[in-house]
């Protein structure tokens, strides 16, 4: 091991799409993803850094008093973490994803079982000396080898119901856990797997009725009942008019209207009548934050006077005020995006969201080279995830996303949430780097 | 497989929409909207928050019971306190080094860059002198907000008092927007009426610049809220009874309640000691809320509604009659002798009919009366006999409020104890008791417990011939002063109204002719009807009890008097009765004799029985 580590050390490093026969895991490694990764963590971490930051009372970035420091203690183990992920042999994550997987399971319905509420939430696990980790994060790289697992078998078929349900119960199995930890927002996640799905073969019927669905699910509270069924009629009349095969369907556009009728209704009970409250007011915030910016409006309202105040090019490293006014609540973690709107402004926030596309995009890329479908499935759930996060994250500090307690990759603080990343990423390239021993075994 | 191969160009489209919403969305909020740049000009942006003004609460004449009395807050702000002399600071507000340096930690603590209270309530005249001083003191500031304010010293307990919210109710989800240091109903009316009273807090969005300079309101105040205030009330409370009834109770201990029978409205509500509801404001208030809490003669106790492990006495006799005429087993014209060897009694005629024996309070007659109601030979099995009339009757006794919460309108009360087959069973066994067992229920001892309110209600039942309405203390919410109709709802007894007769005259005659002499109001034309009581007290001197309502034709007042360690109802609670209703129904007190002979508290060293 130590050879090859002095082989790396030694320079013949960047070579994304290398086609040498290099038998070593950090020859052949996707080194260009490493950087993007790295960038992330590092800018992370001086964001992180920022948030506590007080012109008064300078503390150094390193020390261990502040999230600073402590966060980087997390990439240090963080980065151990994924030298043991590549030099484990790879073939480990196929042939174990399933005992992962349950061993996973049995972890969060322990977790739940003895786990002392954090703020109504019964996710944490101490593990004494101020440790604590949060399982519903591991669930997410077991849950994407279980499910690449499972599609990736020679005798699955797609179009049977069986095989449907089964992979319907892996992939939300730990979210139901979850959501009994009171987590709701780490169990939405699992929902960001339909991508993977679709990719896999999914009809996109599901993709397509899935958005209709969310929009009308967010019309419904926007929109007074009887104007959206009355739009949604017109809008049914006038497709029927202009195109005659739908006029001889009649009686399922009929149904297809009872349908979205029903769910109008049900949309509307769902949420007054079954929602927790503090649910109700995430809904409530996302679509009218201006109705009580004192209360369930608050952290959208002042998240987006932070990110506004930034202008084009931000007020500059440090020298942000609303964050460091403490007006924007959960500012390390699930905020932590206003620091970047408020001090690098447009220019930094544009940068930091293509640098999240750059990566998503060179994920796919990853995944379509896989020669088999276990490693190209495990890829697109690991976009599917890392979207389904950057999405909601970044969507809620700006008014565009309901505010779901979600971190933002490789970015926020924390440890669970950074080795949790860590670990769905590395897994892939560890995958990725051994993926011409396919052909040769 | 090459169709679903193209399916990464539809995923990597979606990435791309995502990722241009965002940036463009981001343009918007960053460089067009000018609004978000305007603040970062002024570069933060301070809530103000709008307390409203607590409701008011006035007596059934009209009179404040409750107002609000500005107070000052001295508030800090960590961040900006700098080069404060902490010496002088302390000196100013009277405080030791130790503690100023204390406070300074704890709003620390607290934020860095919020204000926190650094002195709650400041007075008038400390807030003067301080106001003069600020200047030399960065970081600080005056915050004027409301406190409670009395323009008397009655009523404590019912009126309850408020307080800043405790961590735990934060917590809890009932008390949903509430923050800390808001001020909360504690205890009493305060409490019971917390969503009328408090109002709506509303909150003021001020701009300021790097020095704390106002600025102006954020977005022409667009996310402003008015504050409202609460609503007013209006108690059934008439002050000056209340604080006549204080005046007769100072130095005693127990508790009066009169209410009027047609409304279940209270008129009255005196816990002894009492106290004033003003020591609860100011900033003492801690201080003094220990010092009460700890004294032995438990003044936080409420008693018209928590005392309620002793039993009632004679008065509970009445109650039996009623009960005993509405099975049958009795009619006003039963007589039975006074026959000592059944229960002990004092010197009087026999034998007594209805009206007589609760004239006189004759202990065996109503032994007999008790044992006909309670073994009327439904069962040969004398034991089962005895469970059956002990079970029926105790439902009887229940209709009378008795045994259970009335649902007075403040928190805290208790429902007292009404003996029942399972308590004996319990204690003796199934089938091992009979009414040799029980029979001091007869008389109002053994397992009867009763609070004053109860007492009082059983008086307005009798007042009314049969329905009491419950008891309340507030009549009406807000300014069109519309009764709350829940507080006016009637609960008849089992017990038809002409039963009442007998026991109504029986009672004019214990007030003209019998143990309660000393209330009477003959003198000016007024028929009480009254009836006393002991309490037997294991620990020490018995308690006296006096029930009593009137005018007899017209019932205008029902109430109940309990004094602590009173030996004799007739000695010491019924004069308080006598002077109350008299006091009431003419807002004069022509009785003076009595008046003197209850502020001499003589009636505490007459020799006990």
């Amino acid at each position: 091991m130590s050879t090859t580590q002095h082989r790396v050390l030694g320079g013949k490093i960047v070579q994304p799409s290398s086609r040498r026969q290099s038998t070593s895991v950090f020859g052949n490694l996707d080194w260009f993803t490493v950087l993007i990764y790295f960038v992330l963590v590092a800018l992370g971490w001086m964001n992180i850094y920022a948030v506590v930051y007080s012109p008064d009372n300078v503390v150094n970035i390193f020390s261990f008093d502040i999230n600073s420091g402590k966060q980087l203690v997390w990439i240090g183990t963080g980065v151990i973490l994924m030298i043991v992920l590549l030099v484990v042999d790879n073939k480990v994550y196929e042939h174990l994803a399933y005992p992962i997987y349950g061993a996973i399971i049995l972890l969060l319905l322990f977790t739940l079982a003895v786990a002392n509420p954090v703020a109504g939430s019964r996710s944490w696990l101490d593990l004494g000396g101020g440790i604590r980790l949060q399982p519903a994060e591991l669930a997410k790289f077991a849950t994407a080898l279980a499910i690449s697992k499972f599609l990736s078998q020679v005798s699955l078929r797609q179009q049977r119901m069986k095989d449907q349900m089964i992979l319907a119960a892996i992939t939300f199995l730990p979210a139901v856990i979850i959501i009994l930890q009171n987590e709701t927002g780490s169990a939405l996640v699992f929902g960001a797997f339909i991508l993977a799905f679709f990719r896999e073969g999914m009809s996109p019927l599901i993709l397509i009725i899935g958005g209709s669905a969310a929009a009308i699910f967010i019309l419904t509270l926007l929109v007074p009942k009887l104007y959206l069924l009355i739009g949604i009629a017109a809008l049914m009349g006038l497709a029927m008019f202009l195109d005659y095969r739908l006029m001889r369907r009649f009686k399922t556009m009929i149904a297809l209207f009872v349908l979205v009728l029903g769910m109008v209704f049900s949309v509307d009970y769902f949420v007054n009548d079954i929602l927790q409250p503090h649910q109700q007011n995430r809904i409530k915030a996302l679509i009218n934050p201006e109705a009580d910016p004192l209360g369930y409006g608050w952290n959208v309202t002042q998240s987006k006077i932070a990110i506004g105040s930034g202008g084009f090019w931000g007020k500059g490293f440090l020298e942000g005020t609303q964050t460091k006014f403490d007006f924007v609540p959960e500012q390390s973690t699930d905020f932590i995006f206003c620091t970047i709107g408020e001090e690098h402004g447009w220019v930094g926030s544009t940068i930091l969201i293509a640098l999240f596309l750059l990566l998503m995009m060179r994920i796919v890329y990853i995944a379509e080279r896989q020669k088999s479908v276990f490693g190209r499935t495990y890829g697109y759930c690991v976009v599917s995830v890392i979207f389904f996060h950057f999405v909601i994250n970044v969507g809620m500090t700006i008014g565009l996303a309901p505010v779901v307690g979600i971190p933002l990759p490789f970015f926020s603080y924390g440890g669970s949430s950074l080795w949790s990343f860590t670990i769905l990423l590395f897994i892939l390239l560890a995958i990725d780097a051994n993926r011409n021993r396919e052909l040769v075994r | 497989m090459n169709y679903l191969e193209n399916r990464k160009y539809v995923i990597q489209a979606i990435f791309l929409v995502v990722g241009v919403v965002y940036a463009l969305r981001l343009f918007y909020i960053q460089v067009v909207d000018s609004s978000y740049k305007q603040a970062a000009e002024t570069n933060a942006i301070k809530t103000v928050i709008q307390y409203p003004f607590r409701g008011l609460i006035y007596d059934r004449n009209g009179e404040l019971l409750v107002q609000n009395t500005p107070v000052y807050d001295l508030m800090i702000v960590p961040k900006e306190a700098r080069n404060i002399d902490t010496l002088r600071l302390a000196s100013m507000l009277d405080i030791t080094l130790e503690d100023a340096r204390e406070r300074f930690k704890k709003a620390r603590a607290y934020s860095w860059v919020k204000p926190s209270i650094f002195q709650q309530m400041l007075s008038t005249q400390d807030f003067a002198h301080i106001q003069d001083n600020l200047i030399d003191f960065p970081g600080f500031y005056i915050n004027a907000r409301t406190a409670r304010g009395y323009p008397h010293q009655s009523l404590g307990h019912a009126l309850g008092y408020i307080a800043e919210i405790s961590p735990k109710q934060l917590e809890d989800s009932t008390y949903a927007g509430y923050r800390p240091g808001d001020y909360i109903g504690k205890a009493g009316i305060e409490m019971a009426y917390e969503k009328y009273l408090m109002g709506k807090r509303g909150v003021k969005y001020k701009m300021v610049n790097v020095r704390g300079i106002d600025k102006g309101s954020f977005k022409d105040g667009a996310y402003d809220t008015l504050s409202i205030a609460g609503q007013n009330m209006v108690s059934t409370i008439d002050l000056d009874l209340q604080a006549y009834g204080e005046h007769l109770m100072n130095g005693a201990k127990g508790s009066i309640v009169a209410i009027e029978p047609k409304t279940g409205e209270i008129l009255a509500y005196i816990s002894a000691p009492f106290y004033d509801p003003n020591l609860f404001t100011g900033k003492d208030y801690g201080k003094n809320y220990m010092q009460l809490l700890q004294d032995p003669d438990k003044t936080m106790f409420n008693r018209p509604i928590m005392a309620d492990r002793n039993p009632p006495g004679s008065i509970f006799k009445l109650t039996q009659a009623l009960i005993a005429l509405e099975d049958g087993v009795i009619n006003p014209n039963t007589r039975y002798a006074c026959n000592k060897s059944l229960v002990n009694c004092h010197p009087h005629p026999s034998p007594l009919d209805l009206r007589g024996a609760v004239q006189h309070s004759c202990n065996p007659w109503f032994f007999q009366a008790y044992k006909a109601l309670i073994n009327q030979g439904k069962s040969k099995n004398t034991f089962t006999d005895t469970s059956i009339g002990l079970r029926d009757w105790r439902e009887h006794v229940l209709t009378f409020g008795f045994g259970k919460k009335l649902g007075i309108d403040i928190p805290g009360e208790k429902s007292g104890i009404i003996a029942s087959t399972d308590l004996y069973d319990r204690v003796y066994g199934k089938d091992r008791w009979k009414y040799s067992t029980i029979y001091s229920l007869s008389i109002g001892q053994g397992e009867l417990g009763v609070t004053p309110l109860q007492m009082a209600n059983f008086m307005a039942v009798v007042a009314n011939k049969g329905y009491y309405v419950t008891p309340h203390l507030i009549r009406s919410i807000g300014e069109d002063g519309k009764p709350l109709a829940e507080n006016y709802e009637r609960h008849y007894t089992s017990v038809k109204p002409h039963h009442f007769d007998p026991i109504i005259e029986g009672m004019a005659e214990v007030v003209r002719a019998g143990t309660g002499r000393k209330a009477s109001l003959g003198k000016v034309g007024i028929t009480v009807c009254g009836k006393t009581g002991t309490a037997q007290n294991p620990q020490g001197p018995d308690h006296a009890v006096f029930v009593a309502f009137a005018p007899m034709e017209d019932p205008k007042i029902a109430i109940a008097v309990y004094v602590e360690h009173g030996k004799w109802g007739g000695q010491s609670a019924a004069p308080i009765a006598g002077l109350m209703i008299e006091q009431y129904l003419t807002d004069t007190v022509t009785i003076k004799e009595q008046e003197k002979w209850v502020l001499s508290r003589e009636y505490l060293n007459i020799k006990s029985k």
